[in-house]
């Protein structure tokens, strides 16, 4: 368990609800919920997830934070927005839900080789150092995240894709080495540092 | 009314000139209708055409008339001549619009219209014009039984209405369950948070007003007279006193349900479970600081378990929903709240219902942090100075335990509306049959009666289910089974405090209505302003009783040698005694066995070979004679094979009706009325059920005449069924068509 995690189990102790309401991003929320089950109903992906954004605020209020801070559910919401506009309590569902999951992943609770975690933290690291996401890279190192030789073959089984994007000139394999970036990354990495202070010392992540 | 003379008015208006041969109505009228006067015209409700009316009314005395023109639900204002008998002739909505267009139908349209107008003549002979009921007397004050925030509003609103109001009290003060409330669940915007009762205030007010007199300490001995005459004995401190009023609301409000039932919650096992009203008494403890237990402990969570022993399919406990305690629920949690937000407070629902604003109320409680659980509740057992609390939960569809210092059970309201008369009625037959332990257990039942009417009927005023006072839910919800007498709040049904405002309010109006009507003579509500009563040829009466035990309304009492006693202040003109009595004695001044009678003889009935059957209709004045009405009004086409008669109600049908118009020859007789059972729409209550009782013994009755059981048939139209009033009737048609035509013809 990280620290942060101890931290916020020994703070608000059985009161998941509350520690929601003042940690997670748009949590203030969850407490209006009125457990009409529009928003289970709504989602496209309902059926694919253990947990419709209905049950997993009915387990905040239940107080099962092992539950639903370790549940896959938040991480599969595609953001098509369905639930918001149907919500009869304005509820912004999936905004709550990326927030339940941005909770969990800085409190490492999410479960291991979760792919959209995964995919997002590639997403992040490249371009929080450049200011530019860089889409080479960014695959390669996709292809690769489960192990070399998987990567290999991904790679291979991707090479005609990567030879025709080349041939019409929307791949640039020189961008492997250094690549293009924005104007002054250094000042970039100075206001994410910043904005990253902010919501620590918001959201109680400050030490 | 010395002489008659009869006159018939014939309208050649709205293309009845058109679709009609007028001269030959005309010639119906004075050869066969006898009417000593006949007229055409070709606008009848214009002004000449009424002033015509008028003038052979005022020159030629011209005292009954029949008007053969539109439906008599149409033109009534033009049509008003209160001081002679009328019949109508429905030519327009009941012929013209109704029968197909076209040269091949004219011969049927025409006979038709002969036969309404043949009915028209026929029946206005056999009218009088009403005088009004001798027996009226003119007291206006209201009398109100129960001080609650019902009884307060209706004492109150009769009173500033100009009335005077008496309230009876048990109690040693006003207010009701309302005065023991800490605050009670918001009325005004932005319905966010409890409010003052006000009940202080309103109880000052009415203690203090000029026009409204209050008994407290006291309950009703009893209750005599009617309308516009009850003498009602008020036991007081200081002995019994005598109120004369001219009408009664009860607003005797309600009982909660008994803890002791819910032992499996807890309920009178443990010390910490308690229901609202317990927490309600905890709250003024507490006056806004946070609210302690019982053994001095102050509560950190609470949980409020919402439907106990309500809605239960089971049978053991409250099969109902009582309406008003989610919203308690939400207010009494905000109690907590509101003195310290950190108290855990969980309502418990399967399902949350805040009807009115309620919903804000609801968000607002969800604001402030109350945390509510889909939840079914098992069981409250005792867990170390608390109570553990079994549940379902049935989001996550799993059981679950919660601790709780404090559970607070919703139970529901049990109305007080006095004696079951469902249970009395045996009782006091087997009292009077000579069984001592019937005696007692009527004396037993009479302690819980809140009016102590003497009528025949019972102490108390009907009720339906549950223990509720009986009345119209969708027309007329205030008016009881007892005229001139009113039921306001939750003894009709479970309500809140705002809607027992409402409903004191419009119970009051209803009151004075009656009162009013009683004063002049004449009948309440449906039937309001009739000034028809009903008379009994007691000569011919047999002692039968079913009048005074078919009266839907208690309004016969009996004498000593078991003759019917006519209250007419109590009663609603429906007529249903009428249609009871098997020897035919009762009827009204313009409505009685013959006026009906004489028109189902009045039509010309073809013979057995013109293939034309003949079919009656016996339509319930009040939504199958307008459904009819508006079929005309919306061309819904139907078979000019039938001939309608309005009735009062089908209660007021009489069987000597049916049996004249099979053996007259008639191929079929449909009678119209309203739903019955217990979601009845039946505007005299027990009317259309009890026709339908009396229809079901007929099928002897036409095996004796060798006629087939589907030539009577019963069927329910709401005033809504236009267009299925239409398709019922043609198919009836087409039954009796396929069946053949009745063996009786030639014989009537």
């Amino acid at each position: 368990m990280s620290e942060h995690n101890q931290q916020a189990v020994t703070r608000y102790r059985n009161n998941f609800l509350q520690e929601v309401e003042e940690r997670v991003e748009d949590g203030e929320w969850v407490k209006m919920c009125m457990q009409c089950g529009v928003c289970a109903g709504s989602c496209p992906l309902g059926n694919a997830w253990q947990h419709t954004p209905q049950k997993l605020f009915m387990m905040i209020r239940a107080g099962k934070r092992e539950e639903v801070l370790t549940s896959d559910s938040m991480w599969m919401c595609t953001s098509c927005y369905n639930c918001i506009v149907r919500c009869p309590r304005k509820l912004p569902i999936t905004h709550i839900m990326h927030g339940l999951a941005n909770y969990a992943h800085r409190l490492n609770l999410v479960p291991k080789g979760q792919p959209t975690r995964e995919v997002a933290r590639l997403f992040w690291n490249s371009l929080a150092k450049t200011g530019r996401v860089n889409e080479l890279k960014f695959s390669l190192a996709l292809y690769f995240k489960d192990g070399f030789v998987q990567g290999i073959r991904n790679a291979l089984a991707m090479q005609g894709v990567g030879f025709g994007l080349m041939k019409a000139r929307r791949l640039n394999p020189m961008e492997l080495f250094g690549g293009h970036k924005c104007k002054d990354p250094g000042s970039l990495h100075k206001m994410i540092a910043k904005a990253r202070e902010i919501e620590d010392r918001k959201k109680g992540f400050a030490s | 009314m010395s002489e008659m003379k009869t006159a018939a008015y014939i309208c050649s208006g709205c293309g009845l000139g058109d679709k009609l041969d007028v001269a030959q109505l005309s010639r119906i009228a004075q050869k066969e209708g006898k009417m000593a006067l006949v007229r055409e015209h070709a606008f009848l409700c214009s002004e000449e055409g009424v002033q015509m009316i008028r003038d052979d009314i005022d020159r030629e005395a011209v005292t009954h008339i029949c008007i053969a023109a539109c439906s008599r639900r149409a033109k009534t204002e033009a049509f008003h001549f209160p001081t002679v008998a009328m019949s109508r002739a429905n030519l327009r909505e009941g012929v013209i619009w109704v029968v197909a267009e076209g040269d091949q139908h004219d011969e049927v349209r025409q006979e038709m219209a002969d036969d309404y107008l043949r009915m028209g003549c026929a029946e206005v002979k056999k009218m009088k014009l009403p005088q009004g009921n001798p027996a009226h007397a003119d007291n206006r004050r209201i009398l109100v039984v129960g001080g609650g925030i019902s009884g307060l509003t209706a004492a109150l609103e009769s009173a500033e209405a100009g009335y005077e109001a008496v309230i009876v009290e048990r109690e040693a003060q006003l207010g009701g369950w309302a005065a023991r409330l800490w605050k009670r669940v918001p009325f005004r915007q932005p319905y966010a948070e409890p409010q003052d009762t006000g009940l202080s205030e309103l109880a000052a007010r009415v203690s203090s007003h000029p026009r409204i007199r209050v008994h407290l300490n006291s309950t009703i001995a009893e209750t005599s007279g009617a309308p516009g005459r009850f003498s009602v004995q008020v036991a007081g401190p200081s002995g019994t006193i005598t109120e004369q009023v001219g009408a009664i609301i009860q607003a005797t409000g309600f009982d909660t349900y008994d803890l002791g039932k819910l032992p499996e919650l807890g309920g009178g096992k443990l010390p910490n479970v308690t229901d609202q009203a317990g927490l309600e008494a905890l709250a003024r403890t507490a006056n806004g600081t946070p609210i302690k237990r019982a053994d001095g402990k102050s509560v950190q969570n609470v949980v409020f378990v919402q439907c106990a022993g309500q809605r239960d399919a089971s049978g053991m406990h409250l099969p109902y929903c009582s309406g008003h305690c989610c919203a308690t629920s939400v207010k009494q949690a905000m109690y907590f709240k509101d003195a310290n937000p950190q108290v855990d407070t969980v309502v418990m629902y399967t399902d949350l219902r805040l009807p009115g604003m309620g919903e804000d109320f609801y968000r607002s409680a969800q604001r402030k942090g109350v945390t509510f659980t889909k939840g079914k509740v098992a069981s409250v057992e005792a867990e170390g100075d608390g109570c553990a609390v079994s549940f379902r939960d049935l989001i996550l569809d799993e059981d679950a335990v919660i601790a709780a210092d404090l559970v607070v059970l919703a139970t529901g309201q049990v109305p007080s509306a006095g004696v079951d008369l469902d249970a009395w009625n045996p009782i006091v037959t087997a009292a009077e049959g000579g069984s001592e332990e019937a005696r007692q257990k009527k004396a037993e039942m009479q302690k819980i009666s809140v009016l102590n009417l003497n009528y025949r009927q019972g102490p108390d005023i009907p009720q339906l289910k549950h223990g509720f006072s009986d009345s119209h839910f969708i027309c007329f919800p205030y008016e009881t089974r007892r005229t001139g007498i009113y039921a306001a709040g939750p003894v009709r049904r479970p309500m809140d405090m705002l809607q027992a405002t409402e409903d004191a309010t419009g119970a009051a109006l209803k009151a004075i209505q009656a009162a009013e009507n009683a004063s002049l003579g004449r009948a309440a509500h449906p039937r309001s302003g009739d000034l028809s009563y009903p008379v009994a040829r007691l000569e011919g009466c047999t002692q039968c009783k079913r009048c005074t035990v078919e009266c839907p309304f208690g309004a016969i009492d009996e004498d000593e040698k078991r003759f019917p006693v006519f209250n007419e202040s109590r009663c609603r003109r429906c007529g249903t005694c009428m249609g009871a009595c098997p020897v035919r004695v009762i009827s009204f001044e313009n409505y009685s066995v013959d006026t009906v009678g004489m028109q189902i003889k009045a039509v010309d009935m073809p013979d057995e070979f013109s293939e034309k059957p003949r079919i009656l209709i016996l339509a319930c004045e009040n939504d199958a004679y307008p459904a009819l009405d508006m079929a005309g009004l919306q061309r819904h086409l139907y078979s000019a094979f039938v001939r309608a008669i309005p009735v009062r109600c089908l209660g007021s049908v009489n069987t000597i009706w049916i049996t004249d118009a099979l053996n007259s020859g008639y191929d079929g007789v449909m009678m119209m009325g309203c739903k019955h059972g217990d979601d009845y729409q039946c505007h005299f209550v027990k009317g259309s059920e009890l026709a339908n009782y009396r229809m079901s013994k007929i099928d002897d009755t036409l095996k004796q005449l060798g006629l087939e059981p589907e030539r009577v048939t019963t069927c329910e139209v709401a005033i809504t069924d236009n267009a299925r009033v239409a398709r019922l009737i043609n198919e009836y048609v087409e039954k009796i068509t396929e069946i053949g035509m009745s063996p009786m013809k030639g014989f009537g």
